[in-house]
């Protein structure tokens, strides 16, 4: 790391006084594409389904059209040096799960993908809110404490009495004024932001090494407390809510960004001895485990569960799938939600679910090169935990879905039908942008040292 | 801080192959196990929601059909006639699969046989959904009900078979008792597995289609198979002479093997003529110990035992037996068909189309021609094809004046139909002395021109003395009805 810092520092000043390629006209150009896969798998459904055309496709292409140009705008305005790849992508993604969605509408005769429509029209609202309001995403490390208080009383507030809310066994939903949302994935970014402040200022000590074990240094004992403290939480979220997920994402984004902080592979080991010694004891208390590991392990002793129908849903999608409007994705349980990724492989195919986890894999990927252009370690940790922890989350839901791993219930960014998750996966991008859009913008000659004077201190201490 | 930015995206890297790769096993290798799964229903709902082709008598009439209904499977197979042609449709049972012509011809009546490949291509530019084609028998409605009825009339428990003798063509094909193959289609797994259950607990076992696929001991009528050995060796005429004492001293053997009614045959030398009119048992085991064991059994394999029939619409059919390395004492026995001999209803119905058609036997077949959804296009039609001569035409004409005389003078007198000249053989066979006996006819009709040839066998008749079965009163009525049943039409 000090290595490239000093790379960047010596770099000669010429490509900077070139003008940049922002990318923006690129951008619009996928943007163009993405639309026009998003409308054109809307109207397949419909073709597919009930061999017509929609009737409201224009309607349709021209919402989603506005949204993604209110959002491409702001870019323009307040981020043009963004990574153009990322929004795209998170445009395709949301038409594909519309397209879904409203195809399991036909199917079950409901209305709930106008429902999701208004949900992203929120979460573009939100994303340009945060490309407004958050010009610079230092000042998102300012308050690391009162952050992951924030934090942890989002994720508290479905055990509250009133206005908490169980579905499907989970206790992850509050309810106001008739409409429910899941505060765990607001609290899932907040914590990030938390985790990445947090570690910035603390990660001089964790990266002191303690005794050596099997070639490998240990963190002093002292140093434990934050990943244990995190790990009870996560445990404790997880027995509670009785929802695998949520804990098992939140404690792998910890580590992962401990790692990236003290560079010490020691907390990544410990962290999966811990996650092992938790999935024991969550295997031996919470029923709920239990269960998902057996149907991980023979889904088919309940041949008309989900995990059985899921895989019976891929199976019949094969290679090239059934054709949008074409499968039978409704009799997968829960097929707009957790499913959705085997509905869409149904009926897109091998091909398509290949299509998609490429998708996530490139959204992910401009996260963490963003990670590595960016110039502050705050900046760094906080691009590294929002990519790895949003990839880790797909891994985890689309590994379950496919019976990779036990199946845990979170949701999938972007097709997931469901307002809260889709909204803060807006921000979570909104996020993104703005770290891409301060990685590969030309730093301005003077900043550059004004920048690096707090860094400069650790620089002294740091051994490697 | 880079350095492990690098490895965490190796590792997301990691985790997306692991991804690919699980879903690449699951849509691509594990897809086609999954798929066969009994209780995947997605594969369920498919292979019900296509209309499958009917199954059609030789009059059009549908034996087997599928009807649009209002759930979700969209339709229903039905089989009007139930458990009538049970036999010859089977049964279309998502969980326990197909079996008989629903088995067989599975590819066409499902759409799926490479035959109706363009139909499938017009089906999809056109969007119509694609149907199965359809399946025409040659089963003779008439003939198949007036073989139920005189089976099922009485109780019996036995099978009747029915041949055009010039073609092969079966025209009818009854086993009883039957079942009804309309609970197997139902859409409710339940009333599947409650009818396959009660099917696989009866003891009298309905499924089993007695009529080609259970082999019993043929007794005398295979005394018509002797005989055409006998003729066929040059050694004997319808009028030679031969020893018919009340009982024959097997040889190697202290065993006396006796006439039914204990005495002698005519006047102890009947004529071939004679012997077969009363179907003397000693008279046929002295010709099989005289034509020898291998001329025997060369016969028995040119009227077709020994091998398959009906492999061209794989209806599965038992191939009839004539045991092999016999010595002198169990050949007398098989030469009246008992020991080990033994053969299918189809099997002793070839004997007599094969004598009936001058000789030559015909390949039997139910399948008459397959034809597109539209059931105007033929896609194959069957040719009627010689499977062997099994005798020369004169030994055919003197074992048919024979058969006529009888049913004209013999035990075959209730198989007489009024003007018109009749061509049998009885058989009343023992195989245990536990259990009566089984009573068979063949006959075959016109004798001057033949056109069909059937055969009986009763293996249970209730309320029927075990000395009253015999194939002359139990069989014989039966035979003639299916014959004036094709003759008339």
């Amino acid at each position: 790391m000090s290595l490239d810092r000093a790379r960047a520092r010596t770099e000669p000043p010429a490509p900077e006084t070139v003008t940049p390629r922002r990318g923006r006209g690129t951008e619009l150009v996928l943007l163009i594409f993405a639309i026009g896969i998003a409308t054109f798998a809307y109207v397949s459904v419909d073709l597919g389904a009930l061999g017509r055309v929609p009737p409201n496709a224009l309607a349709y292409l021209g919402g989603l059209s506005a949204a993604t140009a209110v959002a491409h705008v702001v870019i323009r305005l307040r981020a043009p040096y963004a990574d153009p790849v990322i929004l795209p992508i998170v445009v395709t993604l949301c038409g594909l799960g519309l397209a879904m969605i409203h195809r399991l509408d036909l199917a079950d005769g409901t209305t709930r993908a106008s429902t999701q429509l208004t949900w992203m029209a929120i979460g573009v609202t939100l994303f340009v809110g945060v490309l407004l309001f958050v010009r610079d995403h230092r000042v998102l490390s300012r308050l690391p404490y009162l952050a992951g208080l924030a934090g942890l009383l989002l994720l508290v507030l479905p055990l509250l009495p009133i206005i908490g809310h169980s579905i499907r066994g989970a206790r992850i939903w509050i309810n106001v004024g008739g409409m429910t949302f899941q505060p765990g994935e607001a609290a899932k970014i907040i914590l990030i932001i938390a985790f990445a402040a947090y570690l910035v200022q603390t990660r001089d000590a964790l990266a002191l090494a303690g005794r050596r074990f099997l070639g490998v240094d240990l963190p002093r004992a002292r140093d434990l407390g934050p990943i244990l403290l995190v790990w009870l939480g996560a445990l404790g979220i997880l027995v509670v809510q009785n929802d695998l997920g949520p804990s098992v994402l939140l404690f792998g984004i910890f580590v992962l960004m401990i790692y990236v902080a003290t560079e010490r592979i020691s907390w990544i080991i410990l962290g999966l001895l811990l996650i092992l010694a938790g999935g024991f004891a969550a295997n031996a208390v919470v029923s709920h485990v239990a269960e998902r590991i057996d149907f991980w392990m023979d889904p088919f002793i309940d041949p008309q569960g989900q995990v059985a129908q899921s895989l019976y849903g891929l199976a019949y999608g094969g290679l090239l799938g059934t054709g949008l409007g074409q499968g039978r994705p409704e009799l997968t349980p829960i097929a707009e939600s957790d499913f959705i990724g085997s509905a869409l492989g149904e009926e897109l195919g091998l091909t398509g679910l290949i299509a998609i986890i490429l998708l996530y894999a490139l959204l992910a990927s401009r996260g963490l090169r963003a990670g590595l252009l960016l110039r502050d370690p705050f900046g760094k940790l906080l691009a590294a935990g929002l990519a790895a922890g949003f990839f880790l989350q797909v891994f985890i839901v689309l590994g379950g879905v496919t019976r990779l791993i036990p199946l845990t219930g979170l949701t999938t960014p972007f097709l997931s039908l469901g307002g809260s998750s889709l909204v803060m996966n807006w921000v979570l991008v909104a996020l993104l942008i703005r770290l891409s859009d301060a990685a590969r913008r030309p730093a301005p000659p003077s900043a550059t040292s004004s920048s690096t004077t707090d860094t400069a201190v650790t620089q002294v201490v740091r051994i490697r | 801080m880079n350095s492990p930015i690098r490895r965490i995206s190796a590792g997301c890297l990691l985790l997306c192959v692991a991804l690919l790769i699980n879903a690449t096993y699951v849509q691509a290798f594990w897809a086609d196990d999954l798929n066969a799964r009994s209780e995947n229903r997605r594969v369920l709902l498919d292979e019900y929601s296509r209309e499958r082709g009917p199954i059609l008598l030789a009059d059009d009439t549908p034996i087997a059909q599928s009807v649009p209904v209002d759930d979700e499977y969209q339709f229903q197979r039905q089989y009007p006639e139930g458990p009538m042609y049970a036999p010859v449709t089977g049964y279309y049972s998502y969980f326990f699969g197909r079996t008989a012509m629903e088995r067989a011809q599975n590819d066409i009546l499902s759409g799926d046989d490479d035959r109706l490949f363009v139909r499938r291509l017009i089906d999809l530019v056109t969007g119509e959904e694609p149907r199965g084609g359809a399946v025409r028998l040659t089963i003779d409605p008439a003939a198949q009900q007036a073989a139920w009825d005189g089976l099922t009339e009485s109780g019996y428990k036995g099978a009747v078979v029915a041949i055009d003798v010039q073609t092969g063509a079966i025209l009818a094909m009854v086993s009883t008792p039957s079942y009804d193959p309309n609970p197997m289609a139902s859409h409710a797994t339940e009333v599947q597995q409650e009818t396959r259950d009660a099917l696989a607990a009866d003891p009298n076992k309905p499924d089993l289609n007695r009529a080609i696929a259970q082999r019993l001991p043929p007794g005398s009528v295979f005394k018509l198979v002797t005989a055409a050995a006998a003729l066929e060796s040059g050694d004997f005429e319808p009028g030679t002479e031969v020893p018919g004492p009340a009982e024959y001293d097997v040889p190697l053997s202290t065993n006396m093997l006796p006439n039914q009614n204990g005495r002698a045959c005519a006047d102890g030398t009947p004529t071939l003529t004679e012997a077969l009119r009363v179907s003397c048992n000693t008279a046929f085991a002295y010709l099989g110990n005289q034509v020898g064991e291998d001329a025997l059994r060369e016969q028995a394999e040119k009227f077709g035992f020994g091998t398959q029939p009906l492999t061209n619409d794989d209806m599965n059919a038992a191939t009839s037996v004539f045991p092999a390395e016999l010595d002198d004492a169990l050949l007398a026995y098989s030469a009246i068909g008992q020991y080990d001999v033994s053969a299918t209803p189809l099997q002793m119905a070839m004997v007599s189309a094969a004598i009936a058609n001058d000789g030559v036997l015909m390949e039997p077949y139910l399948v008459r021609e397959v034809s597109g959804p539209d059931l105007v296009s033929p896609i194959e039609r069957t040719e009627p094809e010689e499977r062997t001569r099994a005798v020369s035409p004169e030994t055919a004409q003197e074992l048919t004046e024979m058969m006529v005389d009888v049913v004209e003078n013999g035990t075959g007198e209730n198989a007489q139909i009024d003007g018109i000249e009749v061509a049998g053989k009885t058989g009343t066979a023992q195989s245990s002395a536990d259990r009566p006996p089984y009573a068979w006819f063949t006959s075959f009709a016109p004798a001057d021109e033949p056109s069909v040839a059937v055969a009986v066998v009763i293996e249970d008749a209730p309320d029927t003395a075990r000395d009253d079965i015999g194939g002359g009163r139990l069989a014989a009525p039966i035979a003639r009805d299916v014959m004036e049943a094709v003759l008339g039409s």
